[in-house]
């Protein structure tokens, strides 16, 4: 397993380099792409599979962030309808957004900026 | 000189970036925050007993508290310029981002300065996971029931 999850993880970290490198794109743009290609797969079924496969090594990454989010609210609409998925689907990744948002500020307010 | 020639020089000035050491230290990079990831999943199922779903939620929490301690003390970001998207794709990008758009604002105040511009670079990722999630769920629901 955790051959497969360096594997894993460094592919599709050499993959999105290549693609920056290569066009104009901005690493906004490929994070962006990244989390929605998560997302997509996910609603293919591909994702949890790969998660199954690779452990860490798929869950590390920004797509997790959309597989994360189209799970919870698929899983919120199928226990309770179209309030449930609205008010599921940030569930599981809040997780990342609440401890980056306290995380982040506790820390501002202690450092300063380098230049 | 017109457009085209002056593009040209441009391009023939500019440094050129190393893409094959770009790309394979974004591998090896990538590869190794997978890695450090099973292993802290693994020490966590075994030490502490938890399920793997929960391991996987420690593990974003204890990377994004990585990340961001390491951007404010200031160490991230000479890193994230070595390993590029080594460091941008897994979460810790997330989190550097977010980081260093409040450590950058943090001099304009707590509100127009932090407050506004925290989601600064995270907010496309947010933004756009959360449209094409409720796009597919829609799709799902609607198609497949």
């Amino acid at each position: 397993m955790y051959l497969q999850a360096f594997i894993f993880a460094g592919i599709v970290c050499l993959i999105c380099q290549v693609v920056l490198d290569n066009t104009t794109l901005t690493p906004g743009h490929i994070t962006s792409s990244v989390t929605v290609i998560g997302a997509l797969l996910s609603f293919l079924g591909i994702y949890d599979k790969i998660v199954a496969c690779f452990g860490a090594g798929a869950t590390v990454l920004i797509a997790n962030f959309g597989h994360m989010l189209y799970s919870a609210g698929l899983a919120g609409y199928e226990e309770s309808g179209i309030l449930g998925f609205f008010s599921n689907m940030l569930c599981s990744s809040g997780i990342a957004i609440v401890s980056v948002v306290v995380f982040s500020f506790v820390f501002t307010l202690v450092f300063k900026a380098k230049d | 000189m017109n457009k085209d020639e002056y593009q040209k020089l441009v391009k023939k000035l500019s440094p050129k970036e190393p893409k094959l050491r770009n790309a394979i230290i974004a591998f090896l990079v990538g590869g190794f925050v997978g890695f450090i990831g099973e292993v802290i999943v693994n020490i966590l199922m075994e030490s502490f007993g938890l399920a793997r779903v929960d391991s996987y939620a420690w593990l974003a929490f204890i990377l994004i508290l990585f990340a961001t301690f390491m951007t404010a003390v200031g160490k991230f970001d000479n890193w994230v310029q070595k390993a590029k998207c080594g460091l941008i794709i897994p979460t810790t990008g997330f989190a550097h981002s977010v980081q260093s758009a409040a450590l950058d604002y943090k001099r304009d105040g707590l509100i127009t300065g932090i407050g506004a511009n925290v989601f600064k670079l995270a907010g496309s990722v947010i933004l756009y996971g959360i449209v094409s999630a409720f796009i597919l769920i829609v799709i799902k629901v609607v198609l497949y029931g």
